[in-house]
Order: structure tokens, then sequence, then C-alpha cells
């Protein structure tokens, strides 16, 4: 028995790929495994509901914002208030500025290794700091890109990580005028560095056919929250579900009543649950989240750099659905940049200096539920409390949940194309890696897991024997 | 006057004021917790411990040890800081600090302490009772996931504002501050709603109903200013 060591990298977290091979020695399934467990929503039990904010954002240190926040808006369905103008003003800003800078890590530090030194290059150095030697101007524009976003954050927030500044019924504070002057200083230069980085990535459009038509490409249902008249949202909204023609399947669902159209599957040999469309059944019902599906569910962007370049991602697929997960990547990049438009529009609004920022009152609903666009996808939280706001139940649905059944048919399909032989190659790996990469997912979230996540690969025979294995 | 010597200094005390005190109006500092100015000593934390050289180094604590003539007080050498930060440990293994989440990170008694005193990790197993938190009372709520059982609040409750709500309940570490003779904070009979004891408590275990995460902040030296100018008779 031949064993290989690979590990899955430059994702924020840690899984298992296994792929097994029918008797014609093609692969016949492949798995993607979660196997971190953490129990995050049996914590919170017995804690205040002041708290939660606080306590989910500790799920992850690179989406604490986006816990944050949804955590937040949880609190106020229970507190049963509507949050003043300019709190809900502040929570949208801080929430682009986390588009800004997740997305930019995302891209630019972890993908744009792959996508820029090519998928056989070097694996010693193929990251961030290969990257600073052969393109040092990318590099730095990535790394200040990232800083914009988490400038915001920290503007409003006060720190760059873990700010606990929403609470349920609104914000802690207002902006400063100080510090929105430091914002609008920077902005031009990162509004030039979002749309180089969709230049480069439209100019290599024909260099990355294979991979394109490879990670990930299938049709599905795509989910995400849109505003009411249609426009790309990223914090409130109803949900849409459109499908791979981009014909609207539902619209307009209260994001509180997820569990009228979505339904949880476990699986054994995952941590990681599988939601799926209700209505469509088991696995038919997979669909997708995030930038991809945010794209492919709204109606238009809303701002004008951003809907030039929505244009020219519908036309990669003729105004249907794009269905290549590998697409998510410029999915990321158009929004950073309507995220960066939105925040110009929101740094000339008086509203952010206004101290009526929090709403106060007491318990008045026993259950609520905070629904929000994380930039992975749509986040919820549903909280149950008692009648003195301690928490009796939690269930949180992150956007690498609602992407599980996508990644793994993804990881099938790599392996089917770029698999030859019995061995798990460094290419392969590397694709392996880069599929699931595309949808920037946080294992760490998607089960509220902590420590140190490598990614490994098993290859199986067709009577379940291990063939080779892989770890980096 | 008395004139004793704190960390070779000539200090003067009046009778009766206590090693803490006679240090403190020289300037000089000792780590307190369960000693608050308003309220009786009760020496329990161990955090304000000395050494009285002339008294072959026997420990004792500051604020509720006389000062005495001729007395030789060292506050900080090596031995009193390994203790205390000991004592540090012990507390922070005994409970639930999580301080991230907590009402009072960055206003914090305890925090502070352990800042001050060097403490980078805790030695000791953690303890991590499951102890509910009580958040009954219309104003204000209790966690003793977060209690240093210093005793700040019973004496607040009882010294200062004389209702006596707040009593411990069983023995060691299994001690809990309650209201009342147990039972939930929010039915008690004897609770004027005051809140001197949330000011007094030194750490996250009482708060204010509502606060989120590191916005609890207290004054803790209401309970002096109360007692100062309330009339002696």
């Amino acid at each position: 028995m031949k064993r290989i060591k690979i590990p899955v990298t430059r994702i924020e977290g840690h899984g298992l790929i296994t792929l097994r091979l029918g008797e014609d020695g093609r692969v016949k399934e492949a798995k993607f495994h979660v196997t971190e467990a953490r129990g995050f929503e049996r914590f919170c039990r017995g804690r205040t509901l002041w708290e939660m904010p606080a306590l989910t954002a500790r799920i992850c240190g690179i989406c604490p914002v986006s816990h944050l926040l949804c955590s937040a808006k949880a609190g106020d369905a229970i507190l049963a208030v509507r949050v003043p103008r300019a709190a809900d003003k502040l929570r949208r800003l801080m929430n682009l500025g986390q588009f800004v800078q997740s997305h930019a890590l995302s891209f630019f530090h972890l993908s744009s290794p792959d996508l820029l030194l090519g998928w056989d290059y070097d694996p010693a150095r193929r990251n961030v700091l290969g990257l600073a030697e052969e393109k040092p101007e990318l590099a730095l524009d990535g790394i200040r890109l990232r800083a914009y976003g988490q400038r915001v954050i920290e503007a409003l927030g006060g720190r760059r990580i873990h700010p606990a500044w929403a609470v349920p019924g609104g914000v802690r504070a207002p902006l400063s005028e100080e510090a929105r002057d430091a914002l609008a200083a920077g902005l031009p230069e990162a509004l030039r560095i979002a749309q180089d980085a969709i230049s480069l990535y439209e100019s290599h459009l024909d260099a990355w056919q294979e991979e394109i038509a490879t990670f990930g490409d299938f049709p599905s249902l795509f989910m995400a929250l849109v505003a009411p008249d249609g426009t790309w949202e990223h914090y409130s909204g109803r949900i849409r579900f459109v499908d791979a023609e981009r014909n609207v399947v539902a619209d307009g669902l209260d994001p509180a009543r997820y569990g009228e159209y979505i339904a949880e599957k476990t699986e054994g040999w995952s941590y990681l649950k599988f939601p799926y469309y209700k209505e469509a059944g088991y696995p038919e019902g997979l669909y997708r989240v995030g930038p991809l599906a945010r794209l492919n569910c709204c109606d238009r962007m809303g701002t004008p750099l951003a809907d030039e370049a929505l244009a020219r991602f519908r036309a990669l697929a003729e105004g249907k659905a794009v269905t290549s997960s590998f697409h998510y990547h410029y999915a990321r990049l158009i929004e950073i940049l309507a995220a960066l438009e939105r925040i110009e529009r929101h740094l000339d609004d008086p509203d952010l200096f206004s101290p009526r920022v929090r709403a106060e009152a007491g318990i008045n609903e026993l259950e609520g539920v905070g629904a929000h666009e994380a930039p992975r996808g749509t986040l919820l939280h549903h909280y149950r409390v008692d009648e003195d706001g301690v928490i009796r139940w939690a269930n949180l649905i992150v956007s690498t949940g609602h992407n599980n059944l996508a990644m793994n048919r993804t990881v099938a399909q790599i392996a089917q194309h770029f698999l030859t032989g019995r061995e798990i190659t460094e290419g392969l790996l590397n694709r392996l890696e880069g599929g699931i990469r595309a949808y920037d997912p946080c294992l760490s979230c998607s089960v509220h897991a902590v420590g140190r996540l490598p990614l490994r690969v098993e290859l199986y025979g067709p009577r379940g024997e291990l063939i080779s294995w892989r770890e980096r | 006057m008395i004139t004793l010597e704190i960390d070779g200094r000539t200090v003067q005390a009046r009778p009766g004021q206590t090693i803490l005190e006679a240090a403190r109006a020289a300037g000089i500092r000792i780590p307190t917790l369960c000693y608050l100015e308003g309220l009786s000593p009760r020496g329990s934390c161990r955090l304000c411990l000395v050494e009285v050289a002339n008294w072959n180094g026997k420990l004792v604590p500051a604020c509720a040890t006389p000062a005495e003539e001729g007395m030789r007080v060292v506050t900080g050498s090596q031995r009193l800081k390994e203790l205390r930060r000991m004592v540090l440990e012990l507390l922070f293994a005994e409970r639930n600090h999580i301080c991230s989440i907590c009402v009072s990170n960055g206003h914090c008694e305890l925090q502070d302490l352990a800042c001050e005193l060097g403490m980078d990790a805790v030695r000791f197993p953690y303890r991590f009772p499951g102890l509910s938190l009580d958040a009954s009372h219309e104003k204000f709520v209790y966690d003793p996931n977060r209690c240093v059982l210093c005793g700040r609040c019973v004496r607040a409750c009882s010294e200062v504002e004389g209702a006596m709500t707040w009593g411990f309940a069983g023995r060691g570490v299994n001690t809990l501050v309650e209201p009342d003779l147990g039972g939930p904070w929010g039915e008690s009979e004897t609770c004027t709603g005051c809140g001197k004891c949330v000011q007094a408590c030194p750490v996250g275990a009482l708060a204010e109903r509502g606060v989120a995460t590191a916005e609890q902040e207290k004054r803790p030296q209401v309970l002096a200013e109360v007692t100062e100018r309330r009339p002696r008779v």
C-alpha cells in the first residue's frame, strides 16, 4: 500500500478530501470532510443576549465582524426594536469594510499565488511571499487594499479584529469626523487597486479556461439576500433563489423563516452539516452562496463602476447564471469595487456622526433570527432566550455550510478531470485545494472550530483500500 | 503618631491606621482586591500581603494589620511577588474568567492585577465550574462564573446600604455569594436595587443589565464618598 501525504493550505481551517476509484480506475466518488467539531452553539447557552455579539465573533479571526453584526441583528429581533437610522448605516459601513478586507485577503494573499504564479509552480514559493518576489507591486497592492478594509473596521470599532462594537439595538459609538476624513483620503488608492485587479483577472480568462471548466462548473441554485428592488445587498433584504438560467425560483423569502425552505442534513463523515433547498430535496437542492451567488441573484449592483463590471461578468454566461465556482474570484473582486463605491457614498452622510445610535429595550421576543451577508455568503444566527434574556438555544448557519454540497461536487469534478493513474500528484492536490479555496471557505467558522487545521487528501480503490494519501 | 519603615522609607501613621493606609498616604503602592475604601477590611484575598522584617519576615495582610511603632515593612520582595502571582493564578483557575467576552473587559481589577503582576500563564488546572447566571433582576445581572469571592458586594450591601441582601453560602472553593437565602435575585425581598454591590464588585460578576462585552465601567469610589458624606452618630 502506497501512501502520499498532502495538506490543503491557505484556507481558513482544515479538512480532508477522500477520493474513491471505480472499477474502471476513474474517480467514482469524492468527499470533502470537515474533521473538527467545536460546539459553539452549546456553550452559548446560559450566556446573556448582550454578550452574544462579542462571544460569537470569537468563532473566527477573519470574519469576526460578520458574526458580530449578525448576532447583534438577532439581538435586535429579540429586543423587538428598530435600530436607529445612524446605527443601521454605521453597521453597513463596517460590513463593507469587512467585505473589502476579507475579499482582499482571499484573492491577493490566498488565491492569487495559484492564479498568477501557476498551479504547478514550486509549492514552497507559491504563496504571498513568492508573489511579492515575482510581482511586488501586486502583492503590495493586495496588502494595502486589505489594510484599507481593516481601517474602516478600526475607525468604527476601535480595533481591527474583534471589535465589540455592535450591540443588540444598535452600535456603541458613531464615526468621528477625523476618522471619516482619513477613510476618504485612502479611498482613491483602494478604488484604483480594485479596478486594476479586475482588469488583471479579465486579462487572464483565456489562460484559465481548463480550471474555469472544471472548478465546480455545474448548474445549481444560488441563494443570496437582495434588496427589495432587486439590487445587490450585503446587510439586510430578503432571500432570493435563482437557478442556472437565472430564473427566479423563489423571491422575497423572510430569512427569519429559513426553516421553511432550508433543511440541514448530517452525514456521518463530516462535522459540517449539509443545508439544501427543501423543495428540491437532498442532494438535488444543492445551492451556492457567497460572491458568485450574490452576483447571480441580484438585478444590479447599484453603483456605476460595479455595474459596468457586472455587465462584463454577466456576458460570460450570456446573461444566465455564471456557474463555474472558479469565478467566485471574479465576483469577489467586483464586490470589492462595489463595497468601495458604497463606502464612498456613506462617507458623505452626516448621519454617521449622530449620537443616536442605540435603541434600548428589554426582552420583548423569546426568539430571534439575524440574517446577513458575510463575505463568504449568507449567515444566519438564530437564538431562543428565556424571560431574562439568557440564551437557551442557538443555531448558527454559516456560509461555508451552505456551500458544503457544492464544495463536494467541486472536488469530485476536479479529481475526475485531473487525476491520472493512482497517485495524488502535486498538481492535482493543488487544484483540489484551489477548488475549495475558490469558495473562500472558513472551516473554523463552519464547525465553529479552533486550532491548526491542515488539509489531507486520501485516495481509495473500489473495495475501499487506501491507495495513496497526501498532506502538506 | 506612630513611626514605621516601609520599603526603607520612614513613614508616619496615626494610631489605628493600617499598614495599607500608611503606605497609600506615603504614595507606596500595595496591590489589593478585596479591600475597598469605605468598607471594613476583610483580608481574604491575600494580594496585599507584606513582610514584616522585624517579625521574622512574617506575612501579614496590609489592609487588616494596624501599623505599629518601629515596624519594618517590605512590600515588594521576590517572595511576595511570587506569592501574589500564585494567589492570582488560583483565582483565575477557580472560576470561568474569559476576559474576551466579559462585560468588564478593559475595566476589571482582576485583569489589571494580572497585567501589573505579570501573570502571563496559569499553572493550575482550570476547574471550569458549571455555574448558572442570574439575570432575573430588572436592573442587574449576577454571574458567579466571574466572582472572586472578595465579599465587597456583601459588605457594601450590609455596611453602606444596610439591606443585607448578599451573603456567603457554602464553603471553601464552592462558596457562592447569594441574595437573601438563595434563589433568584429578582425575587429578593430585601434588595433595594441601589446598585452599590455592582459598583463595589471589582470584576464582571455583578453588572448592569443590558451592557455588552467590555462596556461595564464601575465607580467603586462611590462607596467611600457615600460613607464620608454620611453624618456620624
